[in-house]
């Protein structure tokens, strides 16, 4: 039997806006448990356009260490919520939030949204934060996960589509040259195609650089509807669209592991918006391994399946490329506290703001915000436009 | 069989020398892993199968660790009944395992667990 929806999409395009974006702690943050780290960015989002935690009333607040979050969050920041909701798909789980929180706002069920996520992960424990059931299939083979997983992907790119490892390079020193435009960025330093390849192998074919970096960081957006984003922002970053699929769980259930469900995601998000890849100016997706930045480039439509290892090359995605892509550095080498997808939304929101100094795109109208969770499992996109696009 | 407790019934199978997998009969596919309900279908006319055993690798890498601990292989195995499982390929280096190679599935002990790995043809 074949489901048929009865129902045109109706998203609210354009009826809401992120009119505030903040991070806190990014790199390290010792002596911050992941709460007060959350709390940090919060109430330097919500001080950007005068607001107090008491005005919220829709929370999204996902943490690694605290399955009921939602509640532990509203009463550390002293907010009384009618709309709470702390969905977690991992790293995509913020996209998904803004998804929510515009259907929310835009039917009158909440009036200020915001969405905060913090970890000490790197202070805490010094590596990825493991926070889900192990998995009695996969354990005993010990893949490293999810670095394995992510390995298996690329290896199967590799092979279908002729990919390389100087064209996964070409990822890491992008982001890397991104980074150095970045004053908050944790790795600065220049990468080469010669250090690259030189550095340690992983989980073949990745090695040490096609890996995200293991920081603490906090982040934090507020979303209000339109008619209000203008009186609390000069330039609000309005959501135009906003889609999420989810596949599997892990990767040998992957449908096929040269192709996400970003691909679905996207075309419904660009279908909302009006928009395509065309229309883009910058693209902050979730790169937690060089492979994604390949996969989610192919999957959104920014070039054909099979092309993203030629198309990331030659210095295309990065500083003075023609398409900037992880303008922020990227979990490559901005930032990486276990769950990044929050950062794509505050760097997307802050360059149609116009607010990104040195990294800066000029004229942005229109930005995508990608967030991926497990192991290429749950993908979401966000496409987001300037007051030109409305 | 509608009333199956599938983790415990696979690794029985397992302890006693076979690979089982679960098919529904109404659609005829196999799936895997084990489930109290076929995946899309919700279908509950499960049996148990044995799988072939025969697959082929689908993609594979090397988890390096610090020498002298040696290297290992993960790979994903397409089975000939249409399922992928996360397992291992033995029987020759781990860096020389290669995506479309012809595997066959063989029963190991490993920590006084029975597991199924895969080794060339």
């Amino acid at each position: 039997m074949t489901i048929t929806y009865s129902l045109p999409d109706g998203f609210p395009r354009g009826q809401t806006a992120i009119v505030a974006g903040a991070t806190f702690g990014v790199g390290e943050a010792p002596g911050y448990s992941t709460f007060d780290m959350a709390a940090k960015a919060s109430i330097a989002a919500l001080s950007e356009v005068g607001l107090r935690p008491r005005n919220v009333d829709a929370l999204f607040a996902v943490v690694m260490d605290d399955t009921l979050s939602g509640l532990s969050f509203a009463e550390y920041l002293g907010t009384r919520t009618r709309f709470n909701d702390n969905c977690r798909t991992g790293g995509s789980s913020f996209q998904i939030h803004a998804s929510i929180a515009a259907l929310a706002l835009a039917s009158g069920q909440c009036d200020v949204a915001l969405i905060a996520y913090g970890s000490n992960q790197k202070s805490s424990a010094g590596k990825l934060v493991g926070s889900t059931r192990p998995s009695p299939w996969e354990s005993p083979y010990r893949p490293l996960r999810p670095i394995s997983s992510y390995a298996l992907a690329a290896a199967r790119h590799m092979h279908e589509f002729g990919t390389t490892r100087e064209q996964l390079g070409e990822v890491a020193i992008a982001a890397r040259k991104w980074a150095q435009l970045n004053p908050e960025a944790v790795m600065r330093a220049d990468l080469t195609m010669q250090d690259y390849l030189a550095a340690r192998m992983v989980s073949d074919p990745l090695g040490l650089r096609d890996c995200c970096l293991v920081t603490d960081g906090a982040a934090a957006v507020v979303m209000v509807r339109a008619d209000r984003a203008r009186d609390l922002c000069p330039r609000p970053a309005y959501l135009l669209g906003a889609a999420h699929e989810t596949t599997h769980r892990e990767i040998a259930n992957m449908p096929s592991l040269t192709t996400t469900c970003a691909r679905q995601a996207a075309e419904r998000a660009f279908a909302q918006a009006g928009l395509g890849p065309r229309d883009v100016d910058v693209v902050e997706l979730y790169d937690a391994f060089t492979i994604n930045t390949i996969l989610f480039l192919e999957d959104m439509g920014f070039c054909p399946k099979g092309e993203g290892g030629r198309f990331v090359s030659g210095g295309r995605i990065a500083p003075g490329g023609e398409l900037p892509v992880n303008t922020n550095g990227g979990g490559l080498s901005y930032c990486h506290p276990g769950m990044y997808g929050l950062f794509t939304m505050v760097e997307a929101a802050q360059q149609l703001m116009g607010v990104c100094g040195e990294r800066q795109v000029p004229d942005v109208e229109v930005a995508i915000a990608q967030g991926n969770g497990g192991e290429l499992s749950s993908e979401a996109v966000l496409v987001l436009g300037a007051g030109s696009t409305l | 069989m509608t009333d199956t407790h599938p983790e415990l019934e696979f690794f029985a199978f397992l302890e006693g020398g076979r690979f089982m997998i679960q098919r529904s009969r109404e659609s005829g596919q196999c799936f895997f892993y084990p489930r109290v309900a076929e995946p899309g279908t919700g279908a509950t006319d499960l049996e148990w199968v044995e799988a072939s055993g025969r697959g082929t690798v689908y993609s594979t890498t090397v988890v390096r660790q610090k020498p002298p601990t040696p290297n290992y292989n993960v790979a994903i195995i397409e089975l000939a009944e249409g399922p992928r499982l996360l397992s291992r390929v033995d029987g020759l280096a781990p860096e020389s395992v290669r995506i479309g190679l012809a595997v066959h599935a063989v029963i190991k002990r490993e920590s006084d667990k029975p597991i199924v790995v895969f080794e060339p043809v």
